[in-house]
Formats: C-alpha cells, structure tokens, sequence
C-alpha cells in the first residue's frame, strides 16, 4: 500500500504507539484486499456497532481503554447501535437477573467509554442511525468507516454513500486515524452488480423475506434490482425508504450484502441505469414459489413447534416513524375486525430513542398504548442472545432477528393477525 | 492426501482437524452465545448452518467460503482470539471478507501470544474435497495438507 508521508509518519509512531498500531491495523485490513492506499474518511459522523456492554465483549472494552489511556479518541463523533436492555420490555426475575448481572454488567461502563470517545449525545443509540430524526446521514459519495450491517448497506443503495462492510472496532479505528483503505464499495467498480435479480412476483414481495433470498442467494455480491419499482414506486419516499431499510438489513444478516441497486429507485441505478451490471452477471428470477420455497426452509428450533408466542419483536432493524404510525392504524384495525381490545401476544415495537420521541409528540403514541403495544429503544437481538430466551417462543417480522436468535419469522400480515385475533 | 496452495493472511503453522461449512460461516450467529455463557468447546450456535450446527469449533481447523452477517464478526473474532477460544486456523475458499479480515488483524496486531493462521484463496475444489474429521496441517507458504 502506498502512503501518504503524514500517514507512513503516523505508521512509524510519530503519533506514539497505540496510534501506530490503529495505523498498523488499517494498513493491514486495507493489504487484505490489495488495497493501494488509504482514503480520508469524509462524513461527517462516524457510525459504531458495538453498543452494548456484555460481560464476554471485555477484550474489546479493554481495547478501548487502551485507547483513551493514549488518548488517541476519535475527532469525528458518532452514534453507536441500540442499548441492549430496557425495563419496559416485559422480562422475568430470572431474566432480569441474567440481563443485568451476568451479561450486561459492563453496561455502564462501557456507555462511559463512548461518551469518552465522542458519542453525539446519550439518545445517539440506534441501528437507523441515518433517520431524519437522529441525523446521522451520510450525503451521496461521503466516504464512511461505520459499521451496522443493517446501516452500511442501507448508506451504499439509499443514500449513494461509500463504506464497506467494516467490523466493529474497525469502525472506529478508521475514524481514528481518519482514513480508510480503498477498495471494494469504495471504488466504483466494487460497486458494479455481479447480479441481476429479476422481480416477477404477483403481489408486492415482503422486504425481510425477499431481502433473504437475495442475501442468501448472492452473498457479499452486489445484486442490481428489476421489477420492484412496480411495487414500491421510483421515489425514496417514506415508504419506500422503509421497505428499503427492511429489505436491506435481511440481505445483509441472511448474506453479506452491502450494496444493492434498485432499478429507477436507488440513485446509482438512476444514474447509469443497466451500465452498473458488468458483462456476464448472473441471474436469480424470484416469483411467489421462490419466496414460498425460501420461508418454508427456515429451521424452526422452538422445543415445541406449536408453543403459543410468549412475545413479538418488531423493529430489527428500528422502526421509521412511519412505520409507527401506519402499524398503530393496522393494530387498531385488526383488534376491532377480531373483537379484541388489546393486543394478545405481548408486543414490542421498537426504534430509535428520537424517533420515539417524535412518536410520542404525535396523537398515534396514545393510541399505540391503548391497544397494549410496548415501545422501546432496545437491540431485540441482544435482548434474545441468552439461553433464557433461546426457551422463549418468540415471533418476528425481522428476518435479521430470525437469523440470529429463536425469533421465528412470520410475513408483516401474519404477525398482524397474530398479535390481535384469538384470546377468545 | 491432496494439496491446497492459498494466500496468507495471517501467518502461522498447526496441525487440526477439519470442521467443513459449504454456507457462509455467520460469526455472531455461530459463536456469540457459546462464548458469552462459558461453552469450552465454542459449539456452533447458528441453527441455519446444518453443516455446523451443535459441532465445537474450538480448536478446529475451520474450512468455509467466507464470513457472512453482523458487522459484529470481526470482533466476536477478535475476542474469541484474546479469550484462547479460537479455532484453531480459519482456511477459506474465496477471498477473504471484509469482517473475517478485520478479526484476523485485530487479533494479529493488538492480541499477545496467539496464533490463529488464516488462509483465503484456496478454491472451491478445497470445499469439494474436505470433510469434517480430516486432518488439516497449515503451512507457512500458505500450503495446506487435507489428510
């Protein structure tokens, strides 16, 4: 890799020598990849993944410290993904003592080190670190070193920035040095689609479900997108940058995609349109029998497959505040069709804490409550990573959660029906 | 006994037997839950990889095409590495990802006293021919021997 004179002096420990190994470890990520130099990162926030204090993350906590000791922090500040517990959220005694005994113990220790470390402010907690709400969003061609698989894809195809699928204490070593190495969706032909996916359903696809085709079938490919502006439009309005953040995440949790191109929606496909395929790209066709086949193969680990749901997650990746709004409007719907007040399986929706807070400005946050639905800012894939939970039937629209944890997967209208009909 | 010439990573040499995915190996999804709750033998957590599914990977040869999932792999790596719970070589088909690789240098450069070869670029025939239980000796030079 070729060096600029700053960052080889940076390398030889002008800056001292956890510095030169921040620098050491991005030059040897970036020669992983035959990457010729290092680009300066340009957005302005950085985005980090690693949110939560768990007892078994203490080599990383230990890191940091390493590198506050040296004082070698971050100029850029950043948001970090969602706090993993939060005492709305229904949990037993047992629960509760294995939450905040046993594995986030560390919690208010490490939320100490990323206020240390630059965090943007103490609600800066979210996985959707780009919603108007939190303002953490990249303009098209910044140059990123986040992490959050669910964030960095939806930052490449969305919003045209360029990052690649960095891990967690990556991401903030890139910000430290303020470089990161050029390659993969960094450059232009990285971001070339190597998949052509045809869309020929004949109803609008679920976006976790066709994002985990998609995921599964191309990997870490990039996939360009035909057909599904038919079924959500060729404007990033609400909507479907909402679809598209769902999508998005389930391409990335259920494969390692970190870019995709939607044809006349996402802005790289409206710019060069078919020039973004490169020659002899592969072709995946999905109608309703590929989706059909794909959900039906998802492995079911609950002990007893016919267990009554003890609760649903919903908002992995966090809920938009449209999708607040227009699930209130659908639970009320249901409850009322079914005769029910309240929602029968305990329900939590989660997103991002000024999200929320606009939530509850709006006359949907009272109605929300009064059909029995929680609200949170919880991770519920940390919530779920413990084996209490592995025991717990719980039921997902997020295929994200799905992938990770017992969660079983239900389309958005199942959960619906489920959460508001029976009881009776 | 056939012979596999990759590219080096990390460097290192071990003799260890194989544990085989033919899926992308989620790191979080796989290792997570076994380091957190104190498994010695790391056993596979991931209930959508059959091929790993409940089998240790401590200490094992790790044959894969690449890393998929959260962005949290490289570190979960990285801390199963500073933890001594780590396979014990991670010998992959394709090139490298980008969070395989970000946890093979974070341990190489900030963990002392452990040594985890890594090898990319050792092809699909690699795949096709290696079998759980196999006998895997890394060399240097990036040579691997399947027995």
């Amino acid at each position: 890799m070729q060096l600029t004179a700053e960052q080889q002096a940076i390398l030889d420990g002008a800056k001292g020598e956890t510095m030169a190994k921040v620098m050491k470890t991005m030059v040897m990520y970036g020669d992983a990849f035959e990457a010729e130099k290092l680009v300066p990162i340009t957005s302005d926030y950085n985005h980090l993944v690693t949110s939560f204090g768990l007892k078994v993350m203490s080599p990383v906590y230990d890191l940091m410290q390493q590198l506050l000791d040296a004082g070698v922090a971050s100029g850029q500040k950043f948001s970090v993904d969602p706090r993993p517990i939060d005492k709305n959220v229904p949990a037993n005694l047992l629960q509760n003592i294995v939450f905040n005994k046993l594995m986030y113990s560390k919690q208010d220790f490490y939320e100490g080190q990323l206020e240390k470390l630059g965090i943007m402010d103490k609600d800066a907690f979210t996985c959707t670190c780009y919603m108007d709400e939190v303002g953490n969003k990249p303009k098209k061609g910044d140059v990123l070193s986040w992490a959050e698989s669910s964030a960095v894809v939806y930052a490449n195809s969305v919003l045209g920035a360029r990052c690649n699928r960095n891990s967690g204490i990556i991401d903030i070593m890139g910000s430290i040095v303020g470089y990161v190495p050029y390659f993969g969706l960094l450059t232009d032909e990285g971001r070339k689609a190597t998949w052509v996916v045809r869309i020929e359903t004949t109803k609008r696809p679920e976006a976790q479900l066709l994002g985990s085709a998609i995921g599964m079938k191309v990997m870490e490919d990039v996939p360009y997108i035909v057909g599904l502006d038919k079924w959500i439009g060729t404007e990033l309005d609400d909507a479907a940058c909402t679809y598209l953040k769902d999508f998005g995440a389930a391409t990335a949790s259920n494969g390692a995609v970190g870019l995709y191109h939607i044809e006349n929606l996402t802005p790289e496909a409206k710019e060069q349109g078919t020039d973004l395929i490169v020659e002899g790209a592969k072709e995946y066709i999905i109608d309703d029998a590929e989706l059909q086949r794909v959900k039906a193969n998802y492995p079911v680990v609950w002990k007893n497959p016919d267990a009554t749901p003890k609760l649903c997650f919903m908002g992995c990746p966090h809920m938009s505040l449209e999708q607040l709004k227009s699930w209130t409007d659908k639970v009320e719907a249901a409850l009322k069709e079914y005769g029910n007040k309240k929602v029968v399986i305990p329900t939590v929706f989660t997103a991002a804490p000024k999200v929320l807070e606009e939530f509850n400005k709006t006359e949907y946050a009272e109605r929300l409550k009064a059909t029995g639905v929680i609200t949170s800012y919880i991770c519920p894939l940390m919530y779920m990573n413990n084996p209490l939970c592995k025991k717990m039937p719980v039921i997902t629209s997020s295929n994200k959660l799905r992938t990770y944890t017992s969660a079983r997967y239900y389309t958005d209208d199942e959960i619906l029906v489920a959460i508001t009909k029976g009881g009776k | 006994m056939r012979e596999f010439k990759g590219r080096v990573v990390t460097p290192g040499t071990v003799t260890a037997e194989a544990v085989v995915t033919r899926q992308g190996f989620n790191t979080l999804a796989s290792m997570q839950m076994a380091l957190q709750f104190g498994d010695k033998k790391v056993k596979c957590g991931d209930q959508s990889n059959p091929d790993l599914y409940e089998k240790p990977l401590f200490n094992k040869a790790l044959c894969l095409p690449q890393t998929i999932g959260s962005t949290t792999g490289g570190l979960v790596l990285y801390c199963a590495c500073a933890m001594g719970r780590q396979p014990a070589c991670m010998l992959f088909a394709n090139h490298i990802d980008s969070l395989a690789a970000a946890g093979a240098v974070l341990a190489d450069v900030w963990v002392d006293g452990v040594t985890m070869p890594v090898i990319d670029c050792l092809g699909d025939e690699f795949l096709e021919y290696v079998k759980d239980g196999m006998s895997i000796t890394v060399k240097d030079d990036g040579t691997v021997v399947v027995d």
